[in-house]
Order: structure tokens, then C-alpha cells, then sequence
């Protein structure tokens, strides 16, 4: 594992003490439309980095499967998936309460939401692939190369779905946001912490569940 | 190159001699078409253009994707074996492209034919419709064909064929729709451009991770 020790669990939870404090107590710019759920940007926001972040080190376990065939590497990957698949659900969560209040429904077909659902629908797929294969080593390898091929059509999706509508997102079209130029410098003390910190936390679970799956396999073995 | 060719020849004769599957496949693009008529219980030319236009590529998705989810079970493992002793798994892969960017150009252009026939045709230029049409098979081939591989390893089921495949193609799919409303809409080709490149760029990115990624696959 990259992430040695346990300092970085300590960090994890310091950040996310912060955020939580900060987030909830902190002074935020008065924005129309927004108003007191700008401080979402704390929580639903990070989501988003969390699961890219998680899918990304899931695809690159992946790769150094493909390359070296170490089983950790494999397990690294499916793990990582399934974290990621977790936040993106938080981060499809955050935004559908946030945007009952702000947009007025909770799904809105945003170009945004629509491009998460789908990146959930392609990592689903992947678990079900990985369910309908028996052999361990086939299993890794087969879901390697679509988990290679999946991520590299998700980034284009990412770019491409924003070109086609209007998104109603907060510093899209028009909307007041978070953008370089708007982005209150208050509100990045905690937004930057915050996005490291949930981020943390991912890589934390899935270690944990990395150990999980590894008592699992060796209890199936006896 | 040379393997390439002949895998490539190999692949035309074997579905020119097996031709029911051929006219199978027609048989599914004529059907769906006219099921889907019937179900709009269309006057000609009564519906919308951006129905017609979605129902068309939903339409040519399910094509393709029947006609290249065989098309690693067509033959025995054992002479596939046969096959990958002999030539690259890169060959293999490609040849596998290319014939079935044919297939579905063939079935894309001819569904269309039909489809103008029962559907009408709201089309002002067609010429960019044609080109947009093919630049889509080509993606929707070399996205399948690497799908299929992945599903015949997993026991082939269509299902799978379908969950693995249907997400993935999302992009590809949506800017040829937004390219073929353009067409359908007269526009300059200007105005298509950017989507066009961005067709092309996809095509490239795809194909890449086809050549890297199935060697792998294909050492099982």
C-alpha cells in the first residue's frame, strides 16, 4: 500500500473535524438562491474528488495488475471500485436533497447528475462482471481490461455531457457559484481541507475493507 | 498486415458462407423498424424530429450491438486457439474491427434506407447524415468488439453484452446524435465540426485501449 503508518489516518480525521466545525460554524458569503446551503460545497462537493480519486487509484491498480499480475493489485482495484461507487451515491444523495431546495426537484437532468449516474452504472456493471466470472485469476485480469476501458470512456463522458446542455450548477450558465472569481477566500480555508480530508477517508475504508476481504479469502481457504 | 488481410478475408468468408446470420440480421433491422412503426402508429413524416432522430440511433445501438455480440462465439475455441498461435492478438483484434465497422456500416445504411421508406424523411443534408452514419459504426464496432471479447470470457450472455456496453458507448452516442440532428437540420458542416473531431478523437482513444487491452484478455 502507498499510504504507510498511520499518520495519515490522524490527518484524515483532523481535516474532517475541522471540516465539520468550520463547515457548520464558519462564516459564508450571502449568495441569491443559495443562502445558508452554500456550505453543501463542504460536503457534497468533496464527494465528487473522493470518487475520482478513488477511481482513478482503482484504474491504476488495474494497470499494475495487468502489468505484474500481483494479487493486491487486483484487490486494490475492486476495493477502490466499490469505495468509489459508495461516495458517488453519497455525492447523487448531497446533491438530490440540495437540489430540491435550490432547484426546485430532485432530479433536474444536470448534465452533472446525469454524468455520475452513469459513471454508477458502469462501475455496477463492473461488480457484475466480476460476479459472473468463477476462476480468481481470470476474474482479475477480465475485469482489469474493463476497468482500464471503462474509466478511459468515463473522463471523455465527463467533458463532453457539459458541451450539450446547460448545466444548473452553481458557476454554470449564468448561476452564482464557487468559481475562481467568486469562490469566497473564507470558504477555500475549508473547501481544500475538506476535499483531502473526505478523500482520506475513502483510502481509509478501503484499506479497511482490503483487510476484510483478505480474513474473508483465508477463512474460505480453511 | 499480411495476417491482417487474411484474417480479414477469412472473416468476410465465413459470413459469406454462412449467410443466414446475414439475413438474419436484416431481418432483426427490418422488424425492429417496423415494430417500432406500428407501435407510433405513425401517419409517414407525423413524428417529431428529435424522436425520429433518438429512435434511429436507439434503433442502429441494439443492431450492432446483436450483430457484434457473436462475434467471438461464431467459432470453436479450438480454432481460435489455432489462430492466436499464429498471428498477433493485435491482428486478431483488428481484423475483428474492421469487419465488423463493415457489417455495421452495411446494416447501419441499409436500416436507414428502410427506415426513411416507413419513417419518412425530415433529412436536409443527407450527405453529412451518410459520413456521421459511418464515423458511428466504426465507434460502435471498435467499442463493441473489444465488449465482446470481454462477455465471451464471462460465459457470453447478452445481458452482460448489454450492461458492460451500453454505458461505456454513452459519449459516442451522444455526439453522433447531436452531430445527425445538425444533419437533419440543414446546418452548415462547420457548425459539426468540433463534434466530428471529438467522433474522431473517441474512435482513437477506443482503438488505443483496444490494441493495448485485449492481448490481455486474450491470454486467458
Amino acid at each position: 500500500m502507498v499510504l504507510k503508518g498511520f499518520w495519515w489516518k490522524i490527518l484524515c480525521m483532523a481535516l474532517l473535524s475541522y471540516t465539520i466545525l468550520a463547515g457548520f460554524l464558519g462564516v459564508v458569503p450571502r449568495r441569491f438562491i443559495l443562502n445558508e446551503s452554500i456550505r453543501n460545497l463542504y460536503f457534497h462537493v468533496p464527494m465528487w474528488f473522493g470518487m475520482i480519486f478513488l477511481l482513478l487509484a482503482s484504474s491504476v491498480a488495474s494497470i499494475l495488475y495487468l502489468k505484474k499480475g500481483k494479487n493486491r493489485h487486483d484487490r486494490f482495484a475492486s476495493q477502490a471500485a466499490n469505495t468509489g461507487i459508495v461516495f458517488g451515491i453519497l455525492g447523487l444523495v448531497t446533491g438530490m436533497v440540495w437540489a430540491k431546495y435550490t432547484w426546485g426537484s430532485y432530479w433536474s437532468g444536470d448534465p452533472k447528475q446525469n454524468a455520475s449516474a452513469i459513471g454508477m452504472l458502469i462501475y455496477l456493471a463492473y461488480f457484475v462482471l466480476r460476479g459472473s466470472l468463477e476462476d480468481p485469476q481470470k476474474k482479475a485480469r477480465i475485469s482489469a481490461v474493463y476497468n482500464i476501458f471503462a474509466f478511459a470512456m468515463l473522463i471523455p463522458l465527463l467533458f463532453i455531457l457539459p458541451r450539450l446542455t446547460d448545466s444548473l450548477h452553481p458557476g454554470n450558465g449564468g448561476n452564482p457559484g464557487f468559481n475562481s472569481y467568486d469562490l469566497d477566500s473564507n470558504m477555500r480555508k475549508v473547501f481544500y481541507p475538506a476535499v483531502v480530508g473526505w478523500t482520506l477517508l475513502g483510502f481509509w475504508i478501503t484499506d479497511i475493507r482490503i483487510r476484510i476481504s483478505k480474513i474473508e479469502e483465508a477463512l474460505d481457504y480453511e | 498486415m499480411a495476417h491482417l488481410l487474411a484474417l480479414l478475408k477469412k472473416e468476410l468468408l465465413l459470413e459469406w458462407r454462412m449467410r443466414t446470420a446475414l439475413q438474419g440480421m436484416l431481418l432483426y433491422v427490418v422488424s425492429t423498424i417496423f415494430v417500432c412503426y406500428l407501435s407510433f402508429r405513425l401517419k409517414t413524416g407525423a413524428m417529431g424530429v428529435p424522436t425520429w432522430n433518438a429512435l434511429f440511433w436507439i434503433i442502429l445501438l441494439f443492431v450492432a450491438t446483436t450483430a457484434i455480440s457473436k462475434s467471438f462465439y461464431q467459432e470453436s475455441a479450438n480454432r481460435q486457439f489455432y489462430y492466436y498461435f499464429l498471428c498477433n492478438p493485435e491482428e486478431i483484434i483488428f481484423s475483428k474491427i474492421i469487419y465488423n465497422a463493415l457489417v455495421v456500416s452495411v446494416l447501419g445504411l441499409l436500416c436507414l434506407a428502410f427506415y426513411l421508406l416507413v419513417m419518412g424523411n425530415p433529412i436536409a443534408d443527407l450527405g453529412l447524415f451518410v459520413l456521421n452514419l459511418v464515423v458511428g459504426s466504426v465507434g460502435f464496432s471498435s467499442t463493441l468488439t473489444l465488449v465482446s471479447g470481454i462477455t465471451q470470457k464471462a460465459g457470453n450472455s447478452t445481458t452482460l453484452m448489454a450492461i458492460l456496453g451500453f454505458p461505456i458507448i454513452l459519449p459516442l452516442l451522444l455526439m453522433l446524435i447531436k452531430v445527425s440532428r445538425n444533419a437533419i437540420d440543414g446546418l452548415p458542416w462547420s457548425d459539426s465540426q468540433d463534434e466530428l473531431l471529438v467522433l474522431g478523437a473517441l474512435n482513437m482513444v477506443v482503438l488505443a485501449c483496444s490494441y493495448i487491452l485485449f492481448p490481455y484478455l486474450w491470454r486467458s
